[in-house]
């Protein structure tokens, strides 16, 4: 397009480029006119094939040994041509392989693809490629390196697999992300090569099992499934992991790791369908007929039943992949639900599957059949898309009949009147074979419902008359078993099919109607010695399937009415007697010796009649899916109703719960990135991911300089060695166990610690720099509360309340913004005072806890009451949201050289990240010069901190200043921020250390819901105080204000006068902070904080202390 | 996972094969074949064939049968959905997907392949970081690459590959900022013989055109988000977002792209634009039947119905027909006993009518059941379930972009039964 767009606008260029096409084009001709006329004679006459295969391989041959890069990558494109067509090309491959080492990059691949096709028939000459591949998996460029593994492993020649192996190793402690993945999938191959080295590939799985990228995710879990599915140990560690990756993982990933976590999940846990059982089993009542379930039925023991919150977990972190645009996951996910998620939940993935229907004819096909089997079993969950399953004339018939399957079973009492309106339709469908099955539907639907019976069984007698045979012929026989089901009084419908018999040729409708006429020979007795008078004569002209039923109509007739129809048996028994069927020979001589009593027979033939007129049960008709629920939903033996090759059971639910704690992971190492992803709402995981991986590559891209400087002397010499290949590989396998060890020793997990530590060294001496006091109690807490972040948050079930919150909090905001404009001016010039009372309150408040907006010089507090006077009723109808003006100093106009900086927090949800607190930062130009490219340099965060910063300003004019906003994830800590703040010329160290109110985002709930959530969290949770309150800050309006000032905290409508309550949730892991002021007599009131995160309560509550006890 | 991939013609020449694994025979394909055969009709091949010691997996598109094999159990929606995207890739890469393009275009094909699958399992399938590693053959290009000798394959790992978000490209740079999104809802429908409405939905889809510099940060905002009652996503949105405010909030892909596909649920009673009236009548005595249909606007909101056109598969026993059109062009295929007629925009003050007669095949029978009727419209600027759109925002660049919204209805699957 954008191609054509450019030709079009300049007609000039284009006129120029067809010009110099031709000119290519005749320059290409003259370089090699023969293989145009010798393909095209190749096509054409396939009988010199061979010879002509022989000239074009010599001119092939000569082209890959030209040194023109142009003519071999001709001869290497004709080559994967013929590849292609599955023409046969491996004797060029002494002459393909030389290029391997082509600078030409396109070469090169060329020359992969064709080697991965050969390299098994001509394992010595592929040996030969060996050494250039190894040289490559040195390369500095990941890709490189990548493809390298990739074809390395590709190459299914035995004698490489301990090099095989050593790159894999090797492979899987990359930096790149990317050629960790193709290592995963080089298991794969190693394996199927050779299944010996299991152990080993078990070894790299477990090591890249723990890998926290989310592209080598799906690849390792695929290598686990294929390689040892059966090491479900090695999962436990990674659960959570694989559980919070999900959402991020490539889509083809998240297929297999959520079928392995499927099968995992039925190991691990205990059914969560025991305790809803009894509630559904009135609605639901063939479904419970399984063993198993009677199993547990029986045992029952009356225990509650909780769900392991990890089972959980992964039922919820799947739940938004059901929107997935990816057939494939969505089914997956579906199956999910319905093998492990509570009967109650299963029908939400119901409706994604109906949206499948639109899609191609071979997802609708392989969908069609999987809700089929559903449907068998829950009813309930795709009834109210009846319609959807509603046939059309275009639908191949393959779709037709998986939709009538599902329009049968979904049948019952109140929608049977519209199906079978339905279809009379379908029975009409020039699609006979469709029809045919429309009239089967028809008698099952007639069967499982016992109030439509007579009328199905009117409108199959109806079809008799029809003129296609074949609709005749099926209902015939749909009928014939209805009629078995109750035989009552259906006279007339037999004497009408005994009519039949003239005129309908179908074997097996014939067939039906003897049988029934012989069985219910003595209600029709006129009849029935006629109709086999009538088949003794053309006896020998009928199907094996009818004479069989004409000797059973003989012989019941035989028993009953012997006295007419005694000779005519006897003739029929003769005739079969000689038939060419040795079937019907055999079937002949057992009713004679069983009927006919004569001095052999035995006892047997006494029983005769009640032999052959017994009362046999009605057939039963069923669904052709009923027993396809055996195998897992979505999977090919499904499909096929087979168990297909590699096909792994899905296991029964354990009577008792392995142990669960198994799953937790290292509190240390795993436990902080863990509260992390639990905590962080889906949605913003992204752009979360987005950054923590640009990190990732920017180290990768590091050390990748840093290696080149040593691999490009290898590079010398490897060039020098280029001939004697043998040197090569000695060397090559030197440098492997080099780099083996270098990588150990960066290895991430060390960084990681190391650079922990740093950090919270970092923390301790920047808040002895603030406070010199109590440093040690400061530094203490800090620590307990990573590892209190880490041990509480094992559920986060706030995630869909908050996301409710957040959308009230942003109908507030649209409204706060207008009134921020003003203040804002205001309270950046009242800062010097407050700044100077933050000294005075210091010592009283907290060390670890820095300013606190909320504490005004009264003056301020004066300026602001008519503020808030008008925003008072505000807060009590909706928003629970004040904005405080306060602003803090980020740099000082006289250590910035002019440039002064002062933040303040907006409070609003910030754009950058759910996790982020936003922060508005004013910078303003005091000099009489131009500032030029302002913008944040170098950034040191504790870890776990993300910081988003504002785009550079190009220039600042002189007494001008800007707002911009920053968004800083403070992973809910009082740690500081610090970044450089960078000029043109420049650059200055500052730290945005925010308030503990700032790290909490106000949250709206009733007065019922905080005191459930209170009570959720007492104990540890709760922290409280008695506090003596100034006097003027007893009335309602005026505590409310001072509380909300200093911490961003929402308002609860409370019932009582004296007591007062705020709710919020922390910014970054969204755990709730409920805080609770009740006032007493004597001034005095008692604080109350519950929440997960103490640490945080216990600051919040020394800072709110302060507010309310001072005027 | 998928052990090779077979492309086969309608006259059944397997014209490309390639393999992941060790190499598998063509004559596995035999087994396709006999299935083929069984199945008569294209289209009623079935999508899983087990064999001996393999199983087939196909899907048909552009009359090309995409035969993957494989050898153990997999998900079959995994493979299918897969071929799917391996068809429209090649769509992406050439503009269309045809025997002929394939072929010429065989090289890099391969290629393409080659990086879309390792071992089996797909490496890259979103459109833009192939288009990075194996550039699309273009004539500008190809001419360069003669002169220049410069190839189409990238030596560096595309930046998307490793990125949480893949589908877009860094760096990108346009002089026009542009942003379009086309809303297009399709009704799919089945009329009974009386005209009263069996089942109706509307389905629909967003599809975006979006030429943004840098890293533009969207977010499109609905009058009506309620309307829309199952959705689901490109992987650039923002779920929880949509979740708690019903807002599409993403980083869009460069290009072309489906935002969203929606479900409009089937409660809303659905505006059905037209109408149909019919009157096809077989006589047993005569070997002559009657046809007439009239196509009428219905609800369309004060729009007009364009691009109608109306076909029918007509039972087996219709020699011939001659009829008359009040306008438009019509045609009937003898063989394939199709009728279809172009009827263009409808007036609503002339409507337009097809009348004439049928021949019959003398001495057979008359059909059971009179045709079914399907119909095609196009509605501008409506989107017949009234979703709107409120606003598109962008943040995370300075400039103004270009925005534009259209709306269209279509219809989907809209059967008349007669």
């Amino acid at each position: 397009m954008e191609q054509g767009s450019l030709l079009a606008k300049i007609s000039e260029a284009s006129c120029n480029i067809r010009s110099v096409l031709e000119m290519a084009g005749s320059l290409q001709v003259t370089l090699k006119p023969e293989p145009s006329v010798e393909e095209r004679e190749l096509a054409n006459a396939a009988a010199d094939q061979y010879e002509q295969n022989l000239t074009v391989n010599e001119d092939l041959k000569q082209m890959l040994e030209s040194n023109k890069d142009s003519a071999k990558l001709d001869a290497m494109k004709r080559i994967v041509g013929m590849i292609a067509k599955g023409k046969n090309a491996s004797e060029l491959f002494p002459a393909v392989v030389k290029n391997v080492a082509s600078k030409n990059i396109e070469i090169k691949k060329l020359v992969y693809v064709y080697l991965m096709r050969y390299a098994e028939e001509q394992q010595d000459l592929a040996l030969l490629s060996i050494s250039t591949f190894q040289r490559a998996l040195k390369d500095p460029n990941q890709l490189i390196r990548a493809s390298a593994l990739r074809v390395l492993s590709s190459i299914r020649v035995p004698i490489i697999v301990p090099i095989m192996m050593l790159a894999i190793k090797e492979a899987s402690a990359d930096l790149s992300p990317y050629v960790r993945k193709n290592a995963a999938h080089a298991i794969q191959k190693l394996y199927s090569l050779d299944p010996e080295q299991k152990e080993m590939l078990i070894e790299v799985i477990e090591k890249l099992l723990k890998d926290k990228s989310t592209l080598v995710a799906g690849s390792v879990v695929m290598a686990f499934e294929e390689v040892c599915p059966d090491r479900i140990d090695l999962i436990h560690k990674n659960y959570r992991k694989l559980c919070n990756l999900l959402v991020d993982v490539e889509e083809w990933g998240q297929v297999v790791i959520i079928h392995m976590l499927t099968r995992y999940a039925r190991t691990q846990f205990v059914s969560p369908w025991k305790e809803d059982g009894v509630l559904e089993e009135d609605n639901e009542k063939d479904f419970y007929e399984s063993d198993e379930e009677q199993k547990e039925k029986d045992q029952k023991v009356k225990k509650p039943y909780a769900m392991d919150p990890d089972h959980r977990l992964l039922i919820r972190n799947t739940k938004p992949l059901l929107q997935s645009r990816n057939a494939a996951v969505v089914m997956a996910v579906a199956q999910l639900y319905w093998h492990l998620a509570p009967k109650s939940e299963a029908g939400i993935v119901s409706k994604s599957l109906v949206r499948l229907l639109r899609s191609n004819r071979e997802v609708q096909y392989i969908v069609l059949q999987n809700i089929a089997t559903m449907s068998i079993q829950r009813k309930g969950m795709f009834e109210p898309y009846l319609k959807s399953f509603y046939v059309r004339s275009t639908d191949p018939t393959m779709i037709k009949t998986s939709k009538l399957e599902i329009l049968t079973n979904l049948a019952n009492e109140a929608n049977i009147s519209t199906l079978l309106r339905e279809f009379q339709t379908y029975v009409k469908s020039q699609d006979k074979q469709f029809a045919a099955a429309t009239i089967q539907a028809i008698g099952r639907c007639a069967t499982n419902i016992s109030e439509v019976t007579d009328t199905c069984l009117n409108g199959l007698v109806c079809l008799l008359s029809n003129r296609d045979e074949i609709v005749v012929a099926e209902s015939v026989v749909v009928i014939k078993k209805l009629l078995q089901t109750q035989p009552a009084h259906h006279g007339e419908i037999i004497k009408h099919m005994a009519k039949l018999l003239d005129t309908i040729t179908v074997p097996v409708a014939r067939a039906s109607i003897l049988w029934l006429i012989g069985e219910y020979c003595e209600r029709v007795p006129k009849i029935a010695p006629d109709v086999l008078r009538k088949m003794a004569k053309s006896f020998t002209n009928e199907d094996d399937l009818v004479k069989l039923q004409i000797l059973n109509l003989g012989a019941k007739l035989y028993l009953t009415n012997s006295k007419q129809t005694k000779l005519l048996t006897q003739y029929i028994l003769n005739l079969g007697k000689y038939d060419q069927s040795y079937d019907i020979r055999d079937r002949t001589r057992f009713i004679r010796q069983l009927i006919v009593p004569n001095e052999k027979s035995g006892a047997l033939s006494k029983y005769a009649k009640k032999i052959f007129l017994a009362q046999k049960p009605a057939p039963l008709l069923e669904s052709p899916f009923k027993d396809r629920d055996r195998f897992q939903l979505g999977t090919l033996s499904h499909t096929l109703n087979t168990k297909a090759i590699g096909y792994l059971e899905l296991s029964n639910w354990p009577e008792v719960a392995p142990d669960p704690s198994v799953r937790n992971v290292e509190v240390i190492e795993l436990g902080k990135e863990w509260s992390v992803a639990l905590g962080k709402a889906k949605k913003e995981k992204p752009t979360e991911k987005f950054y923590s991986d640009s990190e990732e590559e920017e180290s990768a891209s590091t050390t990748d300089t840093e290696s080149e400087s040593t691999s490009e002397s290898e590079k010398e010499k490897n060039g020098k060695e280029e001939g004697s290949s043998m040197e090569n590989s000695e060397s090559s396998s030197e440098e492997l166990s080099d780099s083996e060890s270098e990588s150990k020793e960066g290895s991430a997990k060390k960084k990681f610690k190391t650079t922990e530590e740093s950090d919270s060294d970092d923390t301790e001496k920047k808040t002895k720099m603030i406070s010199k006091k109590r440093e040690s109690s400061g530094s203490s807490d800090s620590e307990s509360s990573s590892t209190e972040e880490s041990s509480s948050d094992s559920e986060s079930e706030s995630d869909s309340e908050s996301d409710a919150e957040s959308r009230k909090h942003k109908n507030a905001i649209a409204s706060k913004r207008k009134q921020m404009a003003v203040p804002e001016k205001k309270a950046s010039s009242k800062q010097d005072v407050s700044l100077l009372d933050l000294d005075d309150f210091n010592p009283v408040s907290t060390p670890v806890a820095v300013p606190t907006p909320a504490i005004l010089s009264p003056s301020l507090v004066a300026d602001l009451e008519g503020l808030s006077l008008s925003r008072s009723s505000v807060i009590d109808v909706s928003s629970p949201i004040f904005v405080p003006m306060k602003t803090h100093e980020l740099l000082h106009r006289m250590s910035g050289k002019g440039l002064a900086a002062h933040y303040h927090f907006s409070r609003q949800p910030c754009i950058y990240g759910n996790q982020m607190v936003s922060v508005q930062v004013t910078l303003t130009n005091t000099t009489d010069q131009k500032l030029e490219n302002i913008h944040v340099g170098e950034r040191k965060l504790p870890a776990g901190m993300k910081m988003h910063v504002f785009n550079p300003i190009e220039f600042l004019e002189p007494e001008e200043s800007i707002t911009v906003s920053m968004g800083i994830d403070f992973c809910d800590s009082t740690q500081t921020a610090s970044f450089q703040l960078c000029t043109k010329e420049d650059h200055f160290n500052v730290n945005i250390q925010p308030p503990v109110g700032e790290l909490l985002l106000p949250v709206t709930m009733s007065e019922k819901d905080f005191k459930t959530e209170q009570g959720m969290l007492t104990g540890m949770n709760e922290t409280s105080t008695t506090i003596t309150v100034a006097p003027q800050n007893s009335t309602r309006l005026v505590l409310l204000e001072k509380v909300v000032k200093a911490a961003n905290l929402g308002v609860v409508p409370s019932g009582q006068d004296n007591i007062h309550r705020f709710s919020a949730k922390t910014v970054h892991s969204g755990s709730l902070m409920l805080v609770t002021v009740e006032l007493k007599e004597g001034s005095t009131a008692q604080l109350i904080i519950n929440t997960e995160k103490t640490v945080i309560g216990s600051i919040l509550l020394r800072e709110l202390k302060p507010v309310l006890s001072q005027g | 996972m998928i052990h090779s991939l077979f492309l086969i013609n309608s006259s059944g020449d397997i014209f490309l094969e390639k393999h992941w694994k060790s190499v598998v025979s063509r004559s596995v394909c035999d087994y396709f074949f006999e299935a083929q055969e069984r199945a008569t009709e294209a289209e009623n091949v079935p999508p899983v064939i087990p064999t001996p010691h393999h199983y087939l997996l196909n899907v048909y598109r552009h009359k090309i049968f995409f035969v993957a094999v494989i050898q153990t159990e997999v998900p079959p929606l995994f493979v299918i959905e897969f071929l799917h995207r391996v068809v429209d890739t090649f769509q992406d890469y050439f503009g269309v997907c045809s025997e002929v393009v394939i072929k010429d275009n065989v090289v890099v094909v391969y290629e393409v392949l080659e990086e879309m699958l390792d071992n089996g399992f797909p490496l890259a399938t979103e459109s833009n970081i192939l288009k990075e590693l194996i550039k699309p053959p273009t004539i500008l290009r190809t001419v360069v690459n003669t002169i220049t000798g410069s190839t189409n394959v990238g030596d560096q790992l595309p930046t998307g590959q490793l990125s949480v978000v893949p589908w877009r490209r860094t760096g990108v740079k346009y002089t026009n900022n542009e942003a379009y999104f086309d809303v297009i809802e399709e009704i799919d429908a089945i009329i009974d013989k009386s005209g009263s409405t069996i089942t109706a939905e509307i389905q629909g889809v967003i599809d975006a055109c979006v030429k943004l510099t840098g890293m533009p940060d969207l977010t499109l905002s609905f009058m009506n988000p309620r309307l829309l009652d199952d959705v689901s996503f490109h992987p650039c949105v923002r779920f929880k977002r949509w979740e708690s405010e019903r807002i599409l909030s993403f980083i869009p892909p460069d290009g072309n792209f489906r935002l969203l596909s929606y479900h409009v649920s089937a409660q809303n009673l659905v505006a059905i634009p037209v109408y149909v009236k019919h009157n096809i009548s077989f006589r047993d005595s005569s070997s002559l039947g009657r046809f007439e249909i009239t196509v009428g606007p219905k609800q369309t909101m004060g729009k007009t119905v364009e691009g109608v056109m109306v076909t029918s598969q007509m039972p087996k026993g219709v020699l011939n027909m001659s009829l008359t059109p009040s306008q438009g062009m019509h045609t009937f295929d003898p063989v394939t006993k199709l009728l279809s007629w172009d009827v263009g925009k409808i007036n609503p003050q002339k409507l337009p009518s097809l009348k004439g007669t049928m021949s019959l095949q003398a001495g057979t029978s008359k059909p059971d059941e009179n045709p079914t009727i399907n119909l095609q419209f196009k509605i501008q600027q409506l989107a017949i379930s009234g979703l709107k759109v409120n606003r598109l925002d962008m943040y995370g660049e300075k400039y103004k972009p270009f925005k534009g919204i259209k709306y269209m209805t279509k219809a989907g699957k809209f059967q008349v039964r007669t």
